[in-house]
């Protein structure tokens, strides 16, 4: 990385060297049965350079090619958009909790045993499931350093374990699942296996709805999976920069329920989203984004920021080989007070929606969502009844998330990214045969 | 760089002295760029190089062990590893249906590399493209995304087989935002080819008519929620069929799976006598286009329907062997972190000689016409699809623009309500297909217009 940082700082004015290397091991079930063991070694090394004001960027998968690295970016940087930010020099970072070793310590056996166990129950519950599951863990360790002194180095760990089982019955299929990560190894698989029994207890009998607008709710699985994308889009400075937000000029205004609440957190211990920096050394810290209803904040990375002339939030990530853009590293939504059973016996008829199919591919920016119920479930009189299916729900989140039936008290993590409640919402459309 | 061939021949020579039933290898070196812009201004530009490979590997009533890497330091002690966790997993009976060893070297059609076009020269073509949208009056924002990559892979295994291929895509992407009050819309345009940078030039009326939709579409209607009778174009039947019935004919959904099984037995009926659904690498030219597969199985053509019943699949060679089938040359990995799996590769709906567009839309009183996509999604029974731009018809006419809408069926019905098959095939090359993780893989997909009955709609 020395080498490569002092031969882009003769070709260009400034430069950040930003390298991953990883580990992982994972055990892999299918039809009930172990089926693949896989470890994966993977590097990666980016470059960004400063040339004439202007960013230039280039990757690769060693440190070995050190002069073809720098004249990529820097022939990339003839085009490049002129640079907004300095690189952050040295920073005392806080060390989070984001690193076991015992999970590289997690045998196969014992994966094998975790894998094994859900199934046994999952399919003793339900005779005829066919199982698919993952158990694996990986290791990280993060470089950067920059032209201007900026320099971290930090290992993370992350341990996940997921299954999801299928019911074929002529040509009536249920699917039903869950997850679980953290950087630490998780060697309990009753929390997981809990949520899959109560789905197919959920989804045991079939239940018809009509077409027409009605009370929802949406389990931790359904918010991540209809809620959630439009909001992330709605937050990111990026959107906000370029007008495309509908809450880009709305800062300080009430434009959610009043009981809603939302940050975004990268400093929970022992969570795989937590850093003591983003990936362009700008040190983690929490940022309300809702308090209250009111619009508080957006996220920003240093370019971003600096367009927007205003300052980084430490929420520069980076995908496998592209450049730093802002994004969420964990959404929490702070928890109401209504349980999840309260809110059910509070409604006549209505849907409880854990998978909705499709519902990012719309109008995400304009907080549409729209989907397919992969599993959800019909109300009646307070009680859940059964499993609806060929059933579409829609609808606009700045609308349904203006006036909240209620928030949930039990919230959940879904993949690392959101801790949120169950939500319950009024005037949800519904559409089925 | 490492010679990733050089690296091959050496390697191959020592497989035959390893404990193994069977062991497969794949090595590979890419370069790709990519050109951003997020409204006027061009965002960013990247190069990026890669080298990697995989081992996979078979025991004696082992399971699959996969070891994937970017140091090709050392190809012995992945081969070890592989091995090892192979035989960690015990009681299995894995077969792979025989394929000739094959030693080949396949080179892309370097005629129009998009590498000998100059980063000034696209980034020349891509600001008029931007321009244009900027052009448009109401236009918010925008955002063009371009990329284009070089891949040559080795493929060796313990039966003697020795591929050397290379692959050249180039992809565009056009996004016009549109704003007003508070309320957002957008319309986007996916381009896509197996290496001709052509494709992706004189796109500027496409450019300006999703701008003029995105402002349009700000003061149309949305549809009300339900059934109706819907039409397709070309670009959105290809993703209905991909999602709807291509996903279904993957083997490895069905192969261990009894129940399954019984359902998707050759014969079956989905459709109606006019309906025939085609996957083929073997189709040529289409970004799903390949000699070999990542098993080292030539490309085919399969007919998944024909005249309305299941006649084939897609295959791997372990689902082939366990379904007493033949491989079909469909078992891809989308890079070497990631073991090959069953995958599409062109699949589209056969076209009719003598029905038109009239012919299609001429006889529905009310109904809808979608054109364009934003994406699918399948659960194999039940799947969605999005349209990006949406049309009333009425009495047989095209009537008023509306918004978006998402479309939802049932694999087992919604085939069945196809009654209008067109005679305009065409093919959609922009998306790419995600499965188990390994996300986007170069497709095509294609058809005529088609008309659905009793098609759900999501809205108001």
């Amino acid at each position: 990385m020395e080498e490569i940082l002092a031969k882009a700082k003769k070709a260009a004015e400034e430069a950040e060297v930003f390298m991953v290397s990883s580990e992982d091991t994972s055990v892999h079930f299918e039809t009930n049965r172990l089926k693949h063991v896989q470890s994966k070694q993977s590097v990666s090394v980016s470059l960004r350079v400063i040339k004439n004001g202007r960013i230039g960027y280039a990757t690769a998968t060693t440190l070995d090619n050190a002069q073809e690295l720098v004249n990529m970016a820097v022939e990339t940087a003839q085009f490049g958009q002129k640079a907004e930010f300095q690189f952050p020099g040295l920073t005392d970072y806080h060390q989070f909790r984001i690193f076991d070793a015992s999970v590289a310590k997690v045998s196969p056996e014992t994966m094998t045993g975790l894998g094994g166990e859900m199934i046994a129950k999952i399919i003793k519950h339900t005779p005829g499931l066919l199982c698919e599951g993952v158990v694996g863990w990986s290791t990280e360790t993060v470089n950067l350093m920059n032209s201007r002194g900026g320099q971290v180095s930090y290992k993370s760990s992350d341990f996940s374990l997921g299954i999801e089982a299928q019911l074929v019955r002529d040509t009536d299929m249920l699917f039903v699942g869950e997850s679980a990560t953290s950087c630490r190894p998780i060697l309990e698989t009753k929390e997981i296996t809990s949520v899959i029994l109560r789905q197919l207890d959920w989804a045991k009998r079939q239940a018809s709805v009509r077409t027409k607008s009605m009370p929802v709710v949406f389990t931790t699985q359904g918010v991540a999976s209809a809620l959630v994308s439009p909001l992330m889009a709605a937050f990111n400075g990026k959107t906000v920069l370029e007008g495309a937000s509908p809450i880009g000029t709305r800062l300080g205004q009430l434009v959610f329920d009043k009981r809603f609440s939302l940050h975004d957190d990268p400093t929970v211990s022992y969570r795989p989203s937590t850093r003591p920096c983003d990936d362009e050394g700008v040190t983690s810290r929490r940022t309300p984004l809702i308090k209250r209803g009111v619009v508080s904040n957006f996220l920003y990375d240093l370019q971003t920021a600096g367009l927007a002339k205003t300052r980084s939030t430490g929420n520069g990530n980076r995908g496998r080989g592209s450049m730093p853009a802002p994004s969420p590293s964990a959404f929490i939504i702070t928890p109401g007070t209504t349980t999840f059973d309260e809110m059910v016996s509070d409604i006549k008829e209505g849907l409880v929606v854990e998978q909705l199919m499709g519902a990012t591919q719309g109008n995400v920016l304009g907080g549409d969502f729209s989907g397919n119920v992969l599993l959800g479930y019909k109300i009646e009189n307070g009680k859940i009844v059964g499993r609806v299916k060929d059933t579409m729900v829609s609808g606009n989140i700045y609308k349904l998330l203006n006036e909240i039936a209620a928030i949930g008290s039990e919230s959940k993590w879904e993949g690392s990214f959101l801790y949120t409640p169950p939500l319950y919402l009024n005037n949800v459309s519904v559409a089925s045969k | 760089m490492p010679n990733i061939e050089e690296i091959g021949h050496e390697i191959a020579k020592k497989l035959p002295k390893y404990d193994a039933e069977y062991i497969e290898i794949h090595l590979e070196e890419s370069q790709s760029g990519n050109i951003t812009y997020r409204g006027k201004k061009l965002e960013s530009v990247n190069k990026s190089t890669a080298t990697g490979g995989n081992v996979r590997a078979l025991a004696k009533g082992g399971g699959w062990g996969f070891v994937s890497f970017n140091s090709l330091d050392d190809l012995p002690k992945r081969i070890d590893a592989a091995i090892k966790q192979s035989k960690f997993i015990s009681g299995e009976k894995i077969k792979l249906a025989y394929i000739k060893p094959v030693t080949d070297t396949v080179l892309a059609d370097r005629t129009h590399n998009p590498a000998d076009i100059s980063l000034t020269k696209k980034k020349e073509i891509l600001d008029e493209y931007n321009e244009t949208i900027w052009s448009t009056p109401g236009i918010q924002t925008s955002s063009v995304g371009y990329g284009d990559g070089q891949k040559k892979t080795i493929f060796l295994n313990s039966s003697g087989s020795f591929i050397s291929q290379e692959r050249i895509d180039v992809q565009l992407r056009l996004n016009a935002v549109a704003s007003k009050n508070g309320e957002v819309q957008q319309v986007g345009v996916s381009l896509g080819s197996r290496g001709n940078f052509d494709a992706v030039r004189g796109q500027n009326d496409k450019a300006k008519e999703i701008s003029r939709l995105a402002v349009e579409m700000l003061s149309a209607p949305q549809i009300k929620g339900g059934e109706y009778t819907v039409v397709l174009d070309p670009v959105l039947a290809g993703v209905f069929v991909h999602e709807a019935f291509g996903h279904l004919s993957e083997s490895d959904f069905v192969y261990e799976n009894e129940q399954m099984r019984q359902i998707m037995i050759l014969g079956k009926v989905f459709g109606g006598k006019e309906l025939n659904i085609v996957d083929g690498a073997a189709v040529p030219n289409l970004r799903g286009s390949y000699k070999y597969d990542d098993e080292g199985t030539p490309a085919t053509k399969t007919y998944l329907i024909k005249e309305g019943k299941l006649t084939g699949r897609l295959h791997s060679r372990e689902t082939a062997a366990k379904m007493g089938e033949a491989p079909s040359g469909n078992a891809r990995a989308i890079n070497y972190r990631f073991p090959p799996i069953v995958r599409m590769t062109n699949t589209y709906i056969e076209p009719r000689t003598s029905t038109s567009f009239q012919d299609i839309i001429g006889d529905i009183k009310e109904g809808v016409y979608v054109k364009n996509w934003y994406g699918g999604t399948t659960s194999m029974e039940m799947f969605t699809f999005s349209a990006g731009e949406a049309y009333m018809i009425r009495n047989g006419k095209i009537a008023e623009t509306c918004r978006p809408v998402m479309l939802t069926g049932n694999v087992f019905s919604t085939l069945k309500n196809i009654d209008a098959i067109g005679n305009d095939l065409d093919f959609n090359q922009g998306g790419g297909c995600g499965k188990a993780g390994q996300s986007p893989l170069p497709v095509s997909n294609g058809s005529p217009h088609i008309r659905i009955q009793h098609c759900l709609i999501g809205g108001k």
